[in-house]
């Protein structure tokens, strides 16, 4: 793998992290259970979508001149290059902004780190995309704590959304060939070694929520190389990427 | 035609309001970084405030016809991304008409100074996101009024 390939594969899963979650959480629009959730939520898939354009923008012009929209409405499931937590549905309110509290903590660091890139493009998306990231992790480890430290049918629910979600995160601190030469670059860490300090923010907020994290050691993975997405992501794309299907160059 | 100077246009975007709050103008927004002829062509430089805030197409578009009023048909509009915008940028004057309009400013210490209504300290948060995204949404235990507060970032 050339230096180029390894940094497309970068930017497509910084890009397509923010993408697919981006979207996810836009399903909340209109459903939310008061209109002040509904309201952050919309604006928190805004930001998403908002700093998807940059990465993928960025994808896009080292990858032949394609455009962001390209990338996200003319590739299929297996182009995809998000972790699998960002794809799994929102179910209840709390499992939404549980997957909301463990990407948020994970993105925010990382893109602490991406401020030094040897990259100037990349430090420039991340410490525009890092201000954001960081109000994120304010208000959803604000909400993870009300709601885990809350009633007993909040707790458990939040219990059960930890329980399952926590086999996703491992992915993000994956390290494979493309990782390893963007740290040869200097254009990124390598994830794994976010883990301590992830770890230690996570723990922090989760025992401040009265929630436990569970035991395993487990990991599912397959997103961020695209071996293995999830089967969600096929009928994500397909509400995502219908006009573009159906109506093929459709632009206003 | 002539190049107009540079302080100039510079008056004229200050006359150009934001499409969503418009008491303040672009330039009170601090999202006009620079405005520089290049030859024949005028280059303005605008940073979004938000990386997904809609109003950015419209601001575009806005300045663009603002300066064709003027006469100027040769504009290209650049985007740069950094440095990151912040609400440091915000004009005194700017600042002065949030709280007029009844939008209480960025404070560095995070939260609202006051009520932008009554004045009282006695303020809550409703929720950390609000109406646009540069705003988050907040509450006076005084007078009872809710407010926008503009984030701090």
């Amino acid at each position: 793998m050339t230096r180029d390939e390894a940094f497309l594969q970068f930017l497509l899963r910084m890009g397509d992290n923010t993408l697919i979650l981006g979207h996810r959480v836009s399903e909340w629009c209109g459903h939310a259970p008061v209109l002040e959730e509904d309201i952050a939520l919309a604006n928190t898939a805004l930001d998403l979508i908002g700093q998807t354009q940059m990465w993928l923008g960025l994808a896009g012009e080292i990858d032949g001149g394609q455009s962001a929209d390209d990338l996200a409405f003319l590739r299929d499931a297996w182009d995809f290059r998000n972790v699998l937590l960002v794809e799994v549905p929102n179910e209840d309110f709390g499992r939404t902004l549980m997957r909301q509290f463990l990407f948020d903590a994970w993105h925010s660091i990382t893109l602490g780190r991406l401020l030094t890139s040897s990259d100037e493009r990349v430090a420039a998306i991340a410490a525009k995309a890092g201000k954001e990231a960081a109000y994120h992790l304010e208000r959803s480890s604000d909400t993870v704590v009300g709601l885990g430290d809350g009633t007993q049918e909040s707790h458990d629910r939040m219990q059960q959304a930890l329980d399952y979600l926590w086999p996703y995160v491992g992915e993000m601190f994956a390290c494979d060939e493309v990782d390893t030469a963007m740290v040869a670059a200097g254009i990124a860490p390598n994830p794994a070694d976010l883990r301590d300090e992830y770890y230690a923010l996570v723990q922090r907020v989760l025992t401040e929520a009265t929630l436990t994290i569970p035991d395993s050691g487990f990991a599912h993975k397959g997103g961020r190389d695209g071996r293995m997405h999830t089967e969600h992501l096929g009928h994500l794309l397909t509400q995502m990427q219908w006009l573009q299907r159906a109506y093929p160059g459709a632009s206003w | 035609m002539d190049r107009v100077p540079t302080d100039q246009i510079w008056e004229w975007l200050d006359a150009v309001p934001d499409p969503e709050i418009p008491v303040i103008s672009v330039v009170d927004l601090g999202i006009v970084r620079d405005v520089q002829w290049n030859a024949e062509t005028l280059k303005v430089t605008v940073t979004p405030t938000y990386s997904g805030c809609p109003a950015t197409s419209v601001i575009k578009l806005d300045i663009e016809s603002a300066l064709r009023d003027h006469g100027i048909n040769m504009v290209q509009i650049e985007t740069s991304i950094a440095p990151a915008w912040t609400t440091d940028w915000l004009s005194d004057k700017g600042r002065a008409r949030l709280e007029e309009y009844g939008i209480a400013p960025p404070q560095p210490a995070g939260d609202p100074e006051r009520c932008p209504h009554c004045g009282s300290t006695a303020v809550e948060k409703v929720s950390q996101f609000g109406s646009t995204p540069c705003k988050a949404h907040w509450r006076c235990t005084d007078c009872l009024e809710p407010f926008d507060y503009f984030k701090c970032i």
